[in-house]
């Protein structure tokens, strides 16, 4: 039986910071990712909005996982999934409009996160509950990491502020912090270049080599992205598609 | 007809699905190695995107009627799941040739965050382009020009990815990194249609 397994709580917390980061070490969600983190505010919104759904999910589908026939499961963590990304589709547009507005098609699209469907997959089909809870808020965090690094990094280059817009979010009075008075002083303007989707790859590809070069520090292994990893079935397809192109 | 070459060129050029609009990245990043399996890909993502738009479409005006709306997402999801199994099903027993070209991309399509997102998009079109009528037939070209768009994407990029299978690369580059990088570059290269469609006065 999986349930005599002993989980280690704080492990299960930890892991998707670094050692499993979904975004830098498994390579999952990487199209919100690259969307959503033109700013620090707009990122982390998604990341809070995606680890709102996996908490609440890996809870519905760790609870169901006795009841769910495994032959049905993709189909019935995909409404569970779904069911969950509506509503919280629903809050971001009645507290959050501001969010609403700037991630756009990104929130009902949620539903297709691979890391949602992934962890539901991987490990809240066969954990305990407080354990798959535990799970989904750190691969949440993990990602919310992600996004926070990938933002900042965008957002002061690319259009030369920090935490802009976050009145609109939290509806509190700072504005968040404008450098380009100062770069204009000596002659500077952001690189625009850094906030349109090509600066999104060349930042998300530079994170990537720093993540790696962190974990061979740790002895674990580089970052690969096979094309199977969305895939609700490569497990039991086995076809040469994924025997052919495995890794990156 | 204007409205129609409109979202062809936006689809395909100005606002590329993949290299622009972040949809589809995980195929276009794990099935563009070779030339073959990336212009298998992108057909089933074309043929996919077209259905689910043929079906979902009528199928929101069914949903609004009814005061229904807040359903899009899980009915467009599940309805898009099905479709592809189904089509899976009936292309294996009836059109075996096609079957072989696409079979084994269609279970990777299913959650594809391309083909929800473009069904997605249309609907939101109907509101964003009302000046100009969208209706079902510009939804379906929008689907057509967002596969299309996605396979140019995937087929320049699967070149740029054998030569960069011989290029020495810095260390600290090597694998998945680089092919971010590339990957930028070929975005940035799409920068350059920018204001093409303004630029022909199509949407004037």
């Amino acid at each position: 039986m999986s349930e005599k397994k002993k989980y280690n709580l704080k492990n299960e917390l930890t892991k998707g910071f670094l050692r499993e980061n979904p975004v830098l070490r498994l390579v999952l969600g990487t199209c919100p990712t690259l969307a959503t983190s033109t700013s620090v505010v707009n990122g982390v919104g998604m990341g809070i909005a995606a680890t709102i759904v996996l908490i609440c999910s890996n809870i519905a589908i760790s609870a169901l996982r006795k009841v769910i026939p495994s032959k049905a499961r993709i189909p019935a963590y995909i409404v569970v999934i779904a069911s969950f990304v509506t509503m919280v589709q629903m809050l971001v547009k009645a507290f959050v409009p501001a969010l609403d507005e700037s991630l756009g098609v990104f929130l009902p699209l949620i539903v297709v996160n691979c890391i949602i469907l992934g962890r539901a997959e991987a490990f809240a089909g066969k954990s305990p509950v407080l354990v798959s809870a535990v799970d989904g808020l750190g691969m949440g965090i993990g990602f919310t990491a992600a996004l926070f690094c990938m933002g900042t990094v965008r957002e002061i280059l690319g259009a030369g502020t920090f935490l802009s817009g976050i009145d609109a979010m939290i509806g509190c009075s700072f504005k968040g912090f404008d450098f380009t008075g100062g770069l204009a002083k000596i002659g500077l303007a952001p690189m625009t270049l850094f906030i349109l989707p090509a600066g999104g790859f060349f930042v998300f590809g530079l994170l990537m080599a720093a993540a790696n070069r962190l974990a061979e520090g740790k002895g674990l292994k580089k970052a690969g992205l096979s094309p199977c990893a969305g895939c609700p079935r490569a497990d039991a397809c086995a076809n040469k598609l994924c025997g052919e192109e495995k890794d990156v | 007809m204007k409205f129609f070459i409109a979202l062809l060129v936006m689809g395909i050029l100005t606002q590329n699905f993949t290299l622009a609009k972040f949809l589809g990245i995980c195929p276009f990043l794990g099935v563009s190695k070779k030339l073959n399996t990336a212009v298998g890909m992108s057909a089933a993502v074309i043929f996919v995107m077209l259905i689910a738009t043929a079906v979902t479409y009528p199928l929101n005006i069914l949903l609004e009627n009814n005061g229904l709306a807040y359903l899009q997402t899980i009915v467009f999801i599940l309805v898009i799941a099905a479709l592809v199994q189904m089509v899976e099903i009936v292309l294996k027993k009836y059109v075996k040739s096609l079957y072989k070209a696409l079979g084994i991309y269609l279970p990777l399509i299913t959650t594809n965050c391309a083909v929800l997102g473009v069904v997605i998009l249309n609907i939101d079109y109907i509101g964003d382009y009302a000046a100009f009528g969208f209706g079902f037939g510009h939804a379906m070209m929008n689907a057509f020009a967002a596969g299309a768009g996605f396979m140019l994407a995937m087929v320049l990029f699967a070149g740029v990815r054998s030569r960069l299978e011989g290029a020495d690369v810095p260390k600290f580059l090597e694998g998945l990194p680089i092919t971010l990088i590339a990957a930028a570059i070929v975005s940035m290269s799409f920068l350059g249609f920018s204001g093409l469609v303004e630029g022909l006065g199509l949407l004037g």
